[in-house]
């Protein structure tokens, strides 16, 4: 649903360059707020949703007995259109902080939405999950919690038809998911409600929607990988995720999204991408990871090929994604040989090194990776040179980023230590001047000197 | 950036882990004045790592928000009737006759006609209700599973079920997905047009009394006229219902 609107939206007479403005506004607006920990606010998603898209839609407050009206038209009415009347005009009430109060103290209310929600009619079903996805936009707390004892209900209800693609189903399966990442992004929520999250059933019930196979639904596994990338960062009880499968079930999501990539089905496939490598890189550092079973635990070398194919997909439509897969990359060669192997025998360094380019924050982490791989040893430096890294390893010691030319440092050292010729090579390309222009650098000069050494005694 | 074809094809290839090359290590690796160590790394929510990942997300909600507070397209069909018997809701919208036939035709209960939110609970319901050994068997062993996929905690009542269900997974306390055979007295037969507004099978729950109890009737026991609810009215709730047969289900396709 979320995808297939997308595009729909276009202020008439609004230029393209008009949109390209707005949007970078909105991009620089919300990167103020997250770096004053208010991306949260739920008032920033609808601050700049113009008014043109709702035809002068305006936020009443409405009171109890209001409330109540529209709750019983709904439910009650006679005719499906008026019942659904009511929930519109419910829903714009909803819009303002002191409806949601209202509606949440009254009564009976939450459990009528609850109600509506599997309503076996769409249109109701459809305006009901409106209200809640007005209702997850609150700023106070108590109105989102207020949805959670639902959820559960909800999606034992609404998963038993996730295979049939139900408009209505997936509709409300979205905007429960949508409601549950509000709530998980709350400043309480590592303390209060991702635990009682985690002792429910919640879990089971997110991996199994993110499960890749005909049953998947973009949309929804969007929603709920938020939800799971909320709760994994929050550190609670990671833990337990992975004794639920977590990992291969993302593993096996990751290939999907790579499948996907390669048939270019690319319509937003990045906005499940990203949730997905934060999990698994997050998760991938419990120790939990070595005390599951062998089928628990992520080692199937096509996670390799599908995160290449997925950054090689970031370069041409998101290179902001770029750090976050080489994040996965080095959590997964950081302690195994295997998948360090791999990089070789799927002849994955060159790639790996076109990417050196693109961003200092890139090009760490790429010799981050490269470093993963040499410091295992002469029989990994073996097919590390030779080859095109050291002329790369050459061109990021011209840098001006110190991190940068730090970390190339470190990786001359393995290289030089496990694969002594590769310093002659050095050498003779020029390397020592290469060396020295960084030899008054503070960070940088001990490592310097120690290399200009090695080569010279090589 | 150039794939090679290797990867492609590894892709598509089974699952396996690629045997390691041999690891040996020199102290001298990493040794001061280097530093290098591997190790892998984690990012708590705030950090500044997620900003570009979070700032995409938010504008993608930004532009889907507000089209869901957009009044909903729905492109209108010549008018047409359900075909499955007994049912002639009537529909003017694809989009609402197969939320309809899902919603009320596709899990039902060949027994009692009682329509299911999923295949999961029509088993479940067929076998509490029209299996003869259940009962049998429930007064020796927990027989009554709990509803929700993925807990595997059987109770001896329905009742104690029904608690679990509110104290361990959450849900409204007044909820019932069974309903009690013990029957329930409406004061009127009301026409059930308005009160269908429940998920079926999910019976009960958010509206007190009403259709749900009028039409879970049992057949064998109340056949007073003025009560039964034909089927046409009830949206196919179902009128009346069997006991103990012991025949097999036939699943609506």
């Amino acid at each position: 649903m979320w995808l297939r609107r997308q595009g729909c939206l276009r202020p008439a007479g609004c230029g393209v360059e008009e949109l390209r403005r707005r949007r970078r506004e909105r991009e620089a607006a919300l990167r103020k707020a997250r770096r004053e920990q208010q991306l949260i606010s739920k008032r920033l998603l609808r601050d700049d949703a113009p008014e043109e898209g709702e035809g002068g839609c305006v936020a009443v407050i409405l009171g109890q007995a209001e409330i109540q009206q529209f709750l019983q038209l709904a439910q009650r009415g006679t005719e499906e259109k008026e019942r659904g009347r009511a929930l519109v005009s419910l829903r714009r009430g909803l819009q303002h902080p002191e409806t949601q109060q209202t509606f949440i103290w009254l009564e009976g209310s939450m459990r009528t939405l609850v109600g509506l929600l599997t309503s076996n009619q769409a249109l109701l079903q459809l305006e009901a999950a409106r209200c809640l996805h007005e209702l997850s936009h609150s700023e106070q707390s108590a109105v989102a919690e207020a949805c959670l004892p639902a959820t559960s209900y909800l999606l034992t209800y609404l998963s038993g038809h996730s295979s049939d693609f139900i408009s209505p189903h997936v509709t409300v399966l979205e905007a429960l998911g949508y409601a549950l990442s509000q709530l998980l992004q709350a400043k309480e929520a590592p303390e209060k409600i991702i635990p009682s999250v985690l002792g429910s059933t919640l879990p089971q019930h997110m991996l199994q929607l993110l499960q890749p196979g005909p049953k998947l639904n973009f949309g929804v596994a969007v929603e709920f990988a938020w939800c799971l990338h909320y709760i994994t960062c929050s550190q609670v009880n990671n833990a337990l995720l992975i004794t639920h499968g977590a990992l291969s079930t993302l593993g096996l999501l990751l290939l999907d999204l790579a499948g996907a990539v390669q048939r270019t089905e690319d319509a937003g496939l990045e906005l499940l991408a990203c949730p997905v490598l934060r999990c698994l890189s997050n998760l991938l550092t419990e120790a939990a990871v070595g005390a599951v079973g062998e089928q628990m635990q992520l080692r199937d070398e096509r996670v390799v090929a599908a995160l290449f194919i997925l950054l090689q997909f970031f370069l041409q439509k998101q290179p902001s994604l770029l750090p976050e897969g080489l994040w996965l990359l080095n959590n997964l060669t950081a302690n195994s040989p295997s998948f360090c192997t791999s990089l070789l025998s799927l002849d994955l360094i060159e790639p790996l090194l076109q990417l050196l380019p693109v961003s200092n924050v890139v090009s760490l982490l790429v010799l981050t990776v490269l470093c993963n791989v040499a410091e295992k040893g002469p029989a990994y430096c073996q097919h590390l040179w030779p080859g095109p890294l050291l002329c790369s390893l050459l061109g990021t010691l011209a840098f001006s980023d110190t991190e940068v030319v730090g970390q190339s440092l470190e990786l001359l050292q393995l290289l030089f230590l496990y694969r002594p010729e590769a310093a002659q090579a050095f050498l003779q390309q020029s390397g020592l001047q290469a060396l020295e222009r960084h030899e008054k650098e503070a960070q940088l000069q001990d490592r310097v000197h120690a290399l200009q050494q090695t080569a010279l005694h090589s | 950036m150039q794939l090679p074809p290797a990867v492609h094809a590894r892709l598509a290839g089974g699952p396996g882990a690629a045997e390691p090359l041999p690891v040996e290590r020199s102290p001298k690796a990493g040794a001061v004045p280097f530093r290098f160590t591997a190790r892998q790394v984690r990012f708590p929510r705030e950090h500044e790592f997620f900003e570009d990942g979070d700032v995409q997300r938010h504008l993608y909600l930004q532009d889907v928000l507000t089209q869901v507070a957009g009044a909903p397209e729905r492109p209108r069909v010549p008018e047409f009737t359900c075909q499955v018997a007994g049912c002639c809701q009537v529909f003017d919208a694809l989009e609402d006759y197969e939320h309809h036939y899902h919603t009320l035709h596709r899990n039902v209960c060949s027994f009692c006609k009682r329509a299911f939110p999923s295949g999961h609970l029509l088993d479940i319901h067929i076998l509490e209700w029209h299996d003869s050994l259940f009962q049998i068997l429930s007064e020796r062993q927990n027989m009554y599973q709990c509803l929700v996929e993925g807990c595997t905690e059987k109770f001896k009542t329905s009742k104690d079920r029904k608690d679990h269900l509110v104290r361990r997974h959450l849900y409204p306390a007044d909820f019932r997905f069974d309903k009690p055979k013990k029957n329930m007295s409406p004061a009127t037969p009301r026409a059930t047009v308005q009160v269908s507004a429940e998920a079926l099978g999910a019976e009960g729950e958010q509206v007190e009394g009403d259709a749900m109890e009028v039409c879970s009737e049992p057949a064998g026991e109340r056949h007073t006229a003025g009560r039964r609810i034909p089927p046409t009215i009830c949206f196919g709730q179902g009128a009346s219902r069997g006991f103990k047969s012991t025949k097999k289900r036939n699943k609506h396709q």
